[in-house]
């Protein structure tokens, strides 16, 4: 998709694919002949650039075309640079900026709770995006609200668009913050696929705060040339590239 | 329309109106600690399940604003207009790039604020939002109009940002005949052929106060409350343009991309006749009361006087 667009962000979506392949495989309750179903759970893929990874999972489950994928970045496609809850059934958040995607996770939870609707609602945040000081505004506000019903997973690949995290700006010990802020949390191996459905089936049922699951991941998974790499953040692969890529990952 | 004589705030009329609103059940209303000086107060005093209180943290409290509403709830967000502008890419991406109904209400615009200082007088909010796609933005002149196009956004399909004054002036509006205010429809509140006067907020006031003061002098100004900068009533500034043949903008904003700019943007392109703008020049204000501050900055009934005189002028050089 991203060589095809000859732009995008490959690392990041690979480092998130093995999360929310699990996610949508076991927990998420939605439907893919009605994905914008009212009472669906919501899932808020904050750090909107792993568009690739959202739109290969839409495809997978029916929601997109191939000819929607292969367009990916081109005008008039329903697969815009950033996941865009205006143009892609299925997609519940308009991402591209970084930090918002928590507030509105929260603002949607808040709503189902008003409804009395078991519906939950899903946040997934890159690490490198928990340096904005919204996301700690509305992690404050999550305790104060109750909101029970919101799950955040943290992608912890531990790179950001310039450099590795510690190089950047180090986010630290990301478990400590979010249970300082009277968070539930837990750690998980992102790549770890029976690790992962188990701590999801917890955070599922867990009632008492809202949760926080911080995978542990490889920015660029499964791709020799892309793992740990930060170059490959927002770069795609070359035809040569992606035919050594798509060999790994097959 | 001009009636009582008593005064108020638009601040208020944006809290009456939120309690009006409350009979929709999805009607929502989002606080970040000023909803006393907002007056979404009122709502929370009656209505406190259906309140979310953010604390002060503006950004957070607009996303979780469109959160709430693509999950079909109707929110209202209010703080001051100043501290909106704090969240102006939240605004940007988070709702009116969506296009979700949220309903922001930016209280105490302008250097009519008063004594806090610059810090809090948001000359600004205008320009900004009006600068984004599908932007209803509403700038009501009194407590009543305020109350009366906040209750008539229950029909908007789509984001607002109305700005409320913190301090009460002249009502313009009586209830009897408020229900003819549209969004979207200037008020003619006063008729005549030399010029033009389109005001908005506080400076209504004003206007009809120069336009009285004028009469006197022979000169027969228009009246109008353009309560709605955007989508501005075009099809009336066009009749303006050739039943009076000039303007002048009248505003507790700067002058850079508020109404009068607005205003001649679609002149200049459309119908170009002469224009003066009365605003705060590119500057900012300071602490004082209100009427010295009005004096400092150039934007009484005098200056607007003095700027139709000119106007005039302009149409029929001499």
């Amino acid at each position: 998709m991203t060589n095809a667009a000859r732009s995008g962000h490959p690392g990041g979506s690979l480092s998130a694919i093995d999360l929310m392949v699990a996610l949508y495989g076991t927990n998420l309750r939605f439907n893919p002949i009605d994905p914008n179903w009212g009472d669906r759970d919501r899932f808020i893929l904050s750090k909107g650039h792993a568009s690739p990874a959202m739109y290969s999972l839409l495809f997978q489950i029916g929601v997109l075309s191939e000819e929607d994928i292969m367009t990916f970045r081109k005008m008039g496609s329903a697969c815009q640079g950033h996941v865009d809850m205006s143009w892609t059934s299925g997609v519940d958040f308009s991402a591209g900026s970084l930090g918002m995607g928590l507030s509105f996770g929260l603002g949607c939870a808040i709503a189902a709770k008003m409804d009395s609707s078991e519906r939950k609602v899903w946040v997934m945040l890159g690490d490198g995006e928990i340096q904005e000081g919204q996301i700690w505004e509305a992690a404050m506000a999550a305790t104060y609200h109750n909101a029970t019903n919101l799950k955040v997973i943290v992608d912890r690949n531990r790179i950001q668009n310039d450099d590795f995290i510690d190089v950047q700006m180090e986010v630290g010990d990301v478990a400590s913050k979010f249970s300082a802020f009277g968070w539930e949390v837990r750690e998980v191996d992102g790549h770890d696929m029976s690790a992962i459905v188990e701590v999801l089936d917890w955070a599922t049922d867990f009632q008492g705060d809202p949760v926080c699951i911080i995978a542990h991941t490889t920015k660029g998974k499964g791709v020799s040339f892309m793992e740990d790499n930060p170059s490959f953040h927002g770069k795609a692969p070359t035809d040569e590239e992606l035919e050594i890529a798509l060999e790994e990952l097959a | 329309m001009t009636g009582s004589s008593t005064n108020g705030a638009s601040r208020d009329g944006y809290g009456r109106a939120l309690l009006r609103l409350a009979d929709d059940p999805n009607v929502v209303v989002l606080e970040a600690d000023l909803g006393k000086s907002t007056k979404s107060c009122y709502f929370r005093s009656e209505y406190p399940n259906r309140t979310v209180s953010l604390g002060i943290a503006e950004q957070n409290m607009m996303l979780v604003a469109a959160g709430m509403a693509s999950s079909g709830k109707i929110p209202f967000a209010s703080t001051f207009a100043i501290f909106t502008e704090r969240a102006f890419e939240q605004i940007r991406n988070g709702i009116a790039r969506t296009g979700l109904t949220v309903h922001i209400c930016g209280s105490h615009g302008g250097i009519h604020t008063g004594s806090d200082g610059s810090s809090a007088q948001s000359i600004e909010a205008l320009a900004i939002y009006r600068t984004m796609p599908g932007m209803t933005v509403l700038h009501p002149c009194d407590d009543i109009s305020a109350e009366e196009l906040t209750y008539q956004l229950r029909e908007l399909d789509g984001p607002s940002y109305m700005r409320t004054a913190r301090n009460k002036t002249v009502r313009i509006y009586d209830h009897s005949r408020i229900s003819s205010l549209k969004i979207g429809r200037g008020s003619v509140l006063r008729n005549g052929g030399d010029v033009a006067i389109i005001a908005c907020g506080v400076m209504v006031e004003q206007s009809l106060q120069a336009a009285s003061d004028l009469c006197e002098d022979g000169i027969e100004c228009t009246v109008i409350d353009m309560h709605t900068i955007k989508p501005l009533d075009t099809a009336l500034i066009d009749r303006l343009s050739v039943d009076c043949g000039c303007f002048v903008s009248v505003e507790d904003h700067s002058v850079v991309g508020g109404l009068g700019s607005t205003i001649a943007e679609w002149i200049s392109q459309h119908r170009p006749v002469p224009l003066e703008m009365v605003g705060v020049d590119d500057r900012f204000g300071e602490s004082g009361d209100s009427s010295a501050l009005m004096e400092l900055l150039g934007i009484t009934a005098g200056d607007i006087s003095e700027a139709v005189k000119k106007c005039v002028n302009r149409k029929n050089p001499t």
